[in-house]
């Protein structure tokens, strides 16, 4: 994953609430076994329609509850691949929210307010360190998971992370913490 | 201090601040092939595949094709060979197409007995919630977490808060467990869940079997819920019992898993209180499945729904997608297709339930109709019962196990334009097919609708 420091540029705006990740990239397009080439399916339906043309920005603010619905990570490959680094929204779905950030994609969590001051300004500046993002109207901090913030700020592998832990794993399985639940290769 | 269910897993299973060991792992082909892919990039291994599992669901035909090289659809044959040939390279044992145990991955996994209270379980599917059902923490996860689990047996997580949703009161006869949970999400909204592990509670819900607790915690990522929970009581080890997975010394487990209820006082982050009986049939009539009705109501005007102009902006949208107009009684809205299936309703009290209501009786001439059990065991089960014979003679197709029409990935889809009562758990917008049109509801109001051509309150349809 790419380190992330700063993230400066327009920014694009989908001014709804609860867009789910079926409508982000559908599901005919998940039959792909890469990870990449999903940016020119975002939004596939709703931009074939017409009902929404949406421009390659550094920024996407979006409404709330955004990326609910299914865990499919190829949601976040499309914003991504579409030219998207950051999206900007007052709240987002849960496993997307880790998807994103499993990948390198920024997810803001600021207020409906500031959400809408981004969109006016057109353009913004987001410093991941600092955790703030400035615009047209004004200077707004967001809140940032101490761990996240270090894999992003150095584009960390999670699972290199957590090897660096392997001994604790062995020693929790050596423990017994391992020993419930089934053995599936002799069912 | 008194702790919750929820708390007494998590703190069994952390292995470090924040890192929780997975007990099952359950895979398949859909959100897999990119994570075998980075195991192989960076020369890793699976750490324990004795503790995963894998089947083919997602993309798989169900018209009985025997195998994946003869699936059809080139990309869905090359995403199942791929599953396949990554479980052999990587020693995970999997049903795929063509096995008798082959089918929706979160209706195996109990069906087998892996699915057991106590354990964490992820899978690369929102609704590995539906394993909650065994007092079990079972959560989604996206593909890169599927890589993590593979390579460290392990997930990094956040501690989620926690909510009890407590339910008392009899279900009305004719109102299921499918009512209950598109009652509960339309009440707290499609986010009022967000940020918790959610424990479903009361004696409404002691009174439920198996299959209907799993329809229940299936739905809590509906309502952005982290993990949905019930606590395991005599009808979870009766379940158990004899399944292939159960543990050998059966009765230890048992007397472990009645350790596993929340402990008397334990606090949780949020309580909400549900009147069980006063809940009704439901019908969803909008692109989410907090959009929804009690099917004697009418669809709402958007002007009056929710709160604020978000909610009322996306209810005009929902509106003019589905092509409804407010004031409009749901009775009245006229079907052209019925879905009875999906991880959330295709088990066999669902299937048995819906043939109950189409029995002697024939589908509507201007509806299609098909049944997509869960599982090629349940399938079997409802074929030794003959209930293939009830839907086929009513005019039902009756087909091979998979998510089929839930997510159209494979051949079964909506045309633009048709309407379906579906008994899966999303109504998005082109769900079941692109320009096609939704509404959850129950295995027995789909069947009934199926026969009517329209829904119908089941609670006085004779």
């Amino acid at each position: 994953m790419r380190p992330i420091d700063v993230i400066e540029g327009k920014v694009s705006v989908l001014d709804r609430a609860d867009v789910d990740t079926d409508q982000i990239i559908p599901k005919q397009f998940l039959k792909r076994v890469e990870r990449t080439g999903f940016g020119e399916f975002l939004f596939y339906d709703w931009v074939r329609s017409g009902e929404l043309e949406l421009e390659p920005n550094s920024i996407l603010v979006a409404g709330r509850n955004f990326g609910s619905g299914s865990s499919r990570e190829h949601a976040v490959w499309a914003v991504q691949d579409f030219g998207f680094e950051a999206v900007v929204a007052p709240s987002f779905a849960d496993i997307f929210y880790v998807n994103c950030t499993k990948n390198g994609l920024l997810p803001v969590i600021l207020p409906e307010d500031s959400c809408r001051e981004i969109a006016m300004a057109g353009e913004a500046r987001i410093d991941v360190d600092d955790q703030t993002v400035t615009s047209a109207g004004g200077v707004v901090e967001f809140e940032l998971d101490e761990e996240v913030k270090h894999r992003l700020l150095h584009g960390l592998d999670d699972i290199g992370i957590t090897l660096q832990d392997e001994g604790a794993i062995t020693a929790f399985e050596a423990a017994g913490g391992a020993d419930r639940g089934p053995v599936t290769t002799v069912l | 201090m008194p702790k919750t269910m929820f708390d007494k897993i998590w703190d069994a299973h952390e292995v470090g601040d924040g890192l929780i060991y997975i007990d099952l792992h359950l895979v398949h082909e859909v959100t897999s092939p990119q994570a075998f892919d980075g195991l192989r990039l960076e020369g890793r291994s699976v750490r324990r595949p004795d503790k995963t599992i894998a089947t083919a669901d997602h993309n798989v035909p169900t018209d009985g094709t025997p195998a994946a090289r003869m699936i059809a659809d080139e990309l869905s044959r090359i995403q199942v060979e791929t599953l396949e040939r990554n479980c052999a390279e990587f020693g995970i044992p999997i049903y795929s197409l063509g096995s008798d145990r082959q089918g929706i991955v979160h209706v195996i996994g109990p069906e087998l007995g892996v699915t057991q209270p106590g354990l964490t379980i992820v899978c690369g599917d929102s609704h590995t919630s539906t394993h909650g059902a065994f007092g079990a923490l079972a959560v989604g996860i996206g593909t890169s977490e599927v890589e993590h689990v593979l390579a460290t047996q392990c997930l990094v997580q956040r501690r989620p808060k926690t909510m009890r949703i407590n339910y008392s009161g009899e279900l009305a006869p004719g109102v299921t467990a499918k009512d209950l949970i598109l009652a509960t999400i339309g009440h707290l909204g499609v986010s009022g869940m967000v940020g918790h592990a959610v424990e479903y509670a009361g004696d409404t819900i002691r009174r439920l079997s198996m299959e209907n607790r799993m329809t229940i915690c299936n739905m809590t990522i509906e309502g952005g819920g982290r993990a949905g929970m019930i606590a395991p009581d005599e009808t979870t080890f009766e379940w158990m019992s004899g399944r292939p997975g159960a543990p050998d010394d059966f009765d230890a487990a048992v007397a472990a898993w009645r350790e596993l209820p929340s402990d008397e006082g334990a606090e949780f982050d949020t309580d909400v209180e549900i009147d069980a009986a006063a809940i009704s049939p439901m019908v969803t009539w909008g692109t989410n499945p907090g959009m929804v009705a009690q099917v004697t109501e009418a669809i709402p005007d958007p002007s009056g729904w929710g709160e604020g102009p978000a909610d009322r902006e996306a209810a005009e949208r929902a509106l003019a997608y589905m092509a409804l107009q407010p004031g409009t009684p749901i009775t009245d809205i006229p079907l052209d297709r019925v879905f009875i299936g999906s991880c959330t309703n295709s088990r066999i009290q669902d299937l048995r339930e819906a043939a109950t209501m189409v029995d002697g009786r024939r589908v509507a001439g201007s509806v299609r109709a098909m049944v997509v059990p869960g599982s090629q065991q349940v399938k079997a089960q409802a074929e030794q019962e003959g209930l293939d014979d009830v839907f086929r003679s009513a005019g039902f197709e009756w087909r091979t196990a998979g998510c089929s029409m839930c997510l159209g990935m494979n051949p079964d889809i909506l045309d633009e334009g048709e309407r379906c009562a579906s008994t899966s758990n999303r109504n998005f917008e082109g769900r079941q097919g692109r320009g096609g049109r939704t509404h959850l509801v129950s295995p027995r109001m789909a069947a009934a609708a199926a026969v009517e051509g329209s829904f119908v309150d089941i609670r006085s349809w004779a």
